[in-house]
């Protein structure tokens, strides 16, 4: 099947499945979880960013009335230094453990280093605040630079970074690794304008408004039950078992609904604390919540960091030389998302000659986590404000310059891979012949403020991977689909829906589930945009067997061979004798007589998924006088392959979008030297509110996926990507000014209007 | 340990009497004593809005405000908007208009929003973006959102 084929559900738009339970208050998130004779949780956090713990002194929370269990580092597992991939990255079990409680020092801000289970929360507060740490405090470092310094405090003992295959002699460094094609001196040989420039965006937070939870109960036959709104329960039970030190089988992870992720809840936190204290309390559910200093200052943000990029244009205005250097802060251990910076360098471009080095540099912040399309948020700010310069200096049509450029099927990538069918240049037609890229611009609109417009690409490659599915059919021909891919944002219906389209039933007679990790076979992560396509896929594949065994039984109701079966717009029916013909819900409500129930799986382990492409346009207009910026008009373009459901892709479009926004103009941490966040709650970290945007517009470009059988592409990352760099060239369009450090806040803008008119 | 507070209130049209610990809030008596989870914790602090309640005719975060506050006081939360008769028409609306993703700040949209339908019914894109700016949703860049109140505000 291909997208231009006529669907009868794919394309619509139903009312998801789940929304009456999150209309009404009914859908329990995380917190929401009340077990039987429960504890409250509570987790004593590091005030200190970098300090070497000298001992601890839990005697007199121990001895509080209503305390039922307390612990420390010394209560973990002894977990080994191993090294599994978790989909979306990767995880070494040692210091995931030291991660969640630390063992000798503390290497962040809210580090945890002791937890207390009690009979109300009141009670685990009160105890945790009578633990008495005796710290000895280090010197912190917190910026990419300080930490690469040949004499920067070590901040991971013991720790030796591989430098492109050799030991680094620096503390700090995680990883230094390179990706080299062409040659890249000939290209900048035979450049005729090269512009090379630093570009430094903050580190932020995925800001989902739930924040983390985890109940847990650890049964007298070391079995082990936890509750947590996750992105991944079958990667929260391989982290739980290299934490505590378990078979995989004997833990079940229970999703609850999840209140937002966008790649911070992959991670685990809290829930092996409540694990270990409800095996310390003998047994009782212990439930430990976040608040909203403990996520912005303990969970996952995405790195800050720098790209510093040199590009080389020939005369034929085509870019023929790339060299990027990419930094990342990875916080207080190893493992930023910098290889998948590195993926997305140069892609929505066609460049011979191309370098890329990246750096994974261990600070004293939080260790940091995916958040949508990881990386490629910085790169596209360094690429795209230099393309957006070049064009300027040349006098080039930027979207005529990004097609004379763009990648295309065929191109080979930064960091190796040839681009299957993409819809890169598609992408960028679509923009240049929108309603906003045509409509024009007052750039001084009299109010005092200026004007500017902006344009930028983005790319993100999306992955594939593993998912289970299995389908029963009912007697009332209604389908039964049970999954374990957890739902942020509709999929259970975007993959009920491919089902439905499969057996010719509506969307409303395929009824999706989400289950626990004993339920359905291994799923993983809803992130990195694969669970409509690789879930989907395996909705597809189960539909189709289920398809099959109905064949099967048709055959046998109307004694015919089953090669004579047809199936068609959801009827069976005879190939040879018109009369026999039974539609779905027909032979549905025949089963039980004809040999008893039907029921079918579908799994995947899906290598590629075909990237996406976002081309994004940004109007603002600025008040010189107080350096404000407001977006006053937005577009996101971008290629879906397929929109399943067009509400739920034009939704992650204009979210991305937002979260974008944010990060260009506002959202940052702000860390003081001591490695102390200055701005850990929502009234100073100041995420986009309703009235900070307009209207974000829409356009969905559907160049199938020729890896999906209804040609799905990832939608939920690729709009993150283009909103940093397009405000950016916006900015320069209004001011004249190019601001190469985000975010691009009033101080910052006034500071280099103060520049260029001193 | 302080005396807990006598309070006696009437919450989505039905009378209800507990004791409620001093320190708490009017956010922990709904969802700890009450067993009232609809209404939800973003932050704590009175800055995302999902946590909000209509007290006495006004949305409050109910963060901000004592438990024992509630004694002599009204209160709806999410979990009295629908009726027996069926979703109210914002419910409806966000359901048809897509207007929600995670669905973690969804009832504290919805209270914000049916409070000022009530007080403002012909509010303006602007307004309607002004009486919202309480609420963070992190998922949708609220255009949907704002799209389902108008579409609630035409069809009245």
């Amino acid at each position: 099947m291909v997208a231009t084929q006529e669907y009868k559900v794919i394309g619509t738009r139903p009312i998801r499945h789940d929304g009456l339970d999150k209309v009404t208050g009914r859908a329990i998130y995380g917190a929401d979880v009340k077990l039987p004779g429960m504890l409250y949780g509570a987790v004593l956090r590091s005030p200190h960013a970098h300090a070497r713990i000298k001992s601890i002194d839990t005697s007199a929370a121990e001895a509080m009335a209503g305390v039922i269990a307390v612990m420390t580092a010394k209560d973990m597992p002894e977990a080994g230094d191993e090294l599994v991939d978790l989909g979306e990255g990767a995880i070494n079990f040692s210091h995931a453990s030291d991660h969640i409680m630390a063992m000798n020092k503390a290497k962040f801000k809210g580090h945890p280093v002791a937890a207390v289970a009690a009979i109300s929360t009141n009670v685990a507060r009160e105890a945790v605040a009578a633990i008495k740490v005796d710290w000895e405090v280090l010197k912190s470092v917190v910026t990419v630079d300080e930490a690469m310094a040949p004499d920067a405090p070590a901040i991971v003992d013991g720790w030796v970074g591989d430098d492109l295959g050799e030991k680094s002699p620096l503390p700090n460094v995680g990883s230094h690794f390179r990706h080299e094609f062409g040659d890249i001196e000939k290209g900048f040989a035979d450049s005729t304008t090269i512009i090379e420039h630093r570009y430094d965006l903050a580190m932020v937070h995925q800001g989902y408004i739930e924040p983390h939870n985890g109940t847990a109960i650890w049964d007298q036959d070391d079995r082990v039950r936890v509750w947590t709104s996750t992105q991944g329960s079958f990667t929260v039970r391989t982290q739980l078992a290299g934490v505590l030190q378990l078979d995989e089988s004997r833990i079940k992870v229970i999703p609850t609904e999840i209140g937002g992720g966008f790649g911070g809840k992959i991670p685990i936190y809290v829930e092996p604390l409540a694990a270990i204290l409800s095996k310390k309390s003998g047994g009782k559910p212990v439930r430990i919540l976040m608040d909203r200093a403990d996520v912005f200052e303990a969970s996952g943000p995405t790195p800050g960091g720098w790209v510093s990029l040199k590009l080389g244009v020939n005369d034929d205005g085509k870019i023929i030389a790339g060299d990027a250097d990419i930094r990342f802060d990875a916080g207080g251990f190893p493992g930023s998302p910098v290889g998948a910076a590195a993926m997305c360098m140069f892609s929505c471009y066609d460049i011979p000659n191309t370098r890329i080095d990246g750096w994974d540099i261990i600070v004293n912040k939080p260790k940091t986590a995916a958040y949508r399309a990881p990386g490629s948020t910085h790169v596209a700010y360094a690429i795209e404000s230099i393309v957006d310069e070049i064009c300027e200096k040349l006098n080039l049509d930027p979207v005529q310059f990004r097609l004379d450029n763009a990648s295309k099927e065929g191109t080979r990538r930064g960091d190796g891979p040839i681009f299957p069918r993409i819809g890169n240049i598609e992408t960028v037609e679509a923009a240049r012949d929108s309603a906003h890229w045509n409509s024009p611009l007052d750039k001084n609109p009299g109010n005092g403020k200026v004007r500017g417009r902006g344009i930028a690409s983005g790319y993100w490659f999306n992955v594939g991977l593993k998912s289970s599915v299995n389908l029963s059919v009912n007697t009332d021909g209604t389908v039964m689909l049970i999954e374990g891919s957890t739902d942020i944002g509709g999929s259970r219906t975007s993959i009920a829906m491919q089902a439905a389209e499969v057996l010719g039933i509506s969307a409303e007679d395929v009824i999706p589930t989400v289950v626990d990790t004993d339920s359905v076979g291994y799923t993983d992560v809803t992130g990195g945009s694969r669970t409509t396509y690789a879930t989907g896929f395996a909705a597809y594949k189960a539909a189709q067997s289920l398809i099959e065994e109905l064949t099967t039984r048709a055959s046998t109701i109307w004694d015919i061979p089953e090669d004579e079966v047809g199936f068609e717009d959801g009827k069976f029916s005879s190939k040879t004798d018109p009369e026999l013909s039974m539609t779905f819900k027909e032979l549905a409500g025949k089963l039980n007589e004809t040999g008893g129930p039907v029921s079918s799986t579908g799994a995947v382990d899906l290598e590629n998924a075909g990237g996406g492409f976002a081309v994004h346009i940004c109007d603002l207009e600025i008040d010189p006088e107080t350096g404000k910026t407001d977006v006053i008009r937005y577009t996101a373009v971008q290629d879906v392959g397929k929109a399943i459901h067009p509400s739920y892709v034009e939704g992650q479009m204009q979210g991305g979008s937002v979260q974008g926004i944010g990060w260009a103009l506002n959202e940052e941490y702000f860390m003081n030297d001591d490695g102390q966040m200055a701005n850990s709650s929502y009234l100073d970290y100041r995420m986009p509110t309703t009235l900070d945007l307009p209207e974000i517009e829409t356009v969905l470009v559907e160049v199938p996926n020729p890896l999906h059988p209804f040609g799905v592409r990832g939608v939920g990352e690729p709009p993150i990507v283009p909103p940093v760099a397009a405000v950016a060239n916006a900015i320069h369009d209004a001011l004249g000014i190019r601001l190469r450090q985000a975010p691009m806040n009033p101080g910052r803008i006034l500071e280099a209007l103060k520049e260029n008119n001193g | 340990m302080v005396d807990k507070v006598h309070v006696k209130t009437t919450i989505n049209g039905q009378e209800f009497e507990f004791l409620v610990e001093p320190y708490m809030s009017l956010l922990e008596t709904l969802r700890d004593v009450l067993n009232l989870t609809g209404t939800k914790e973003g932050c704590n602090d009175g800055n995302c809005g999902a946590c909000t309640v209509e007290m006495n005719g006004r949305i409050v975060d109910s963060c901000c405000v004592l438990g024992a506050e509630l004694n002599g006081a009204t209160i709806n939360t999410i979990e009295g908007m629908a009726t027996p008769e069926g979703l109210h028409p914002l419910q409806q609306a966000f359901l048809e208009e897509a207007a929600l993703q995670c669905g973690i700040c969804t009832p504290g949209f919805l209270v914000s929003a049916k409070s000022l339908l009530e007080k403002e019914p012909d509010a303006d894109e602007h307004r309607v973006r002004h009486w919202l700016a309480g609420n963070l949703c992190r998922c949708t860049g609220y255009d949907k959102i704002i799209k389902a109140v108008q579409k609630v505000q035409t069809s009245a």
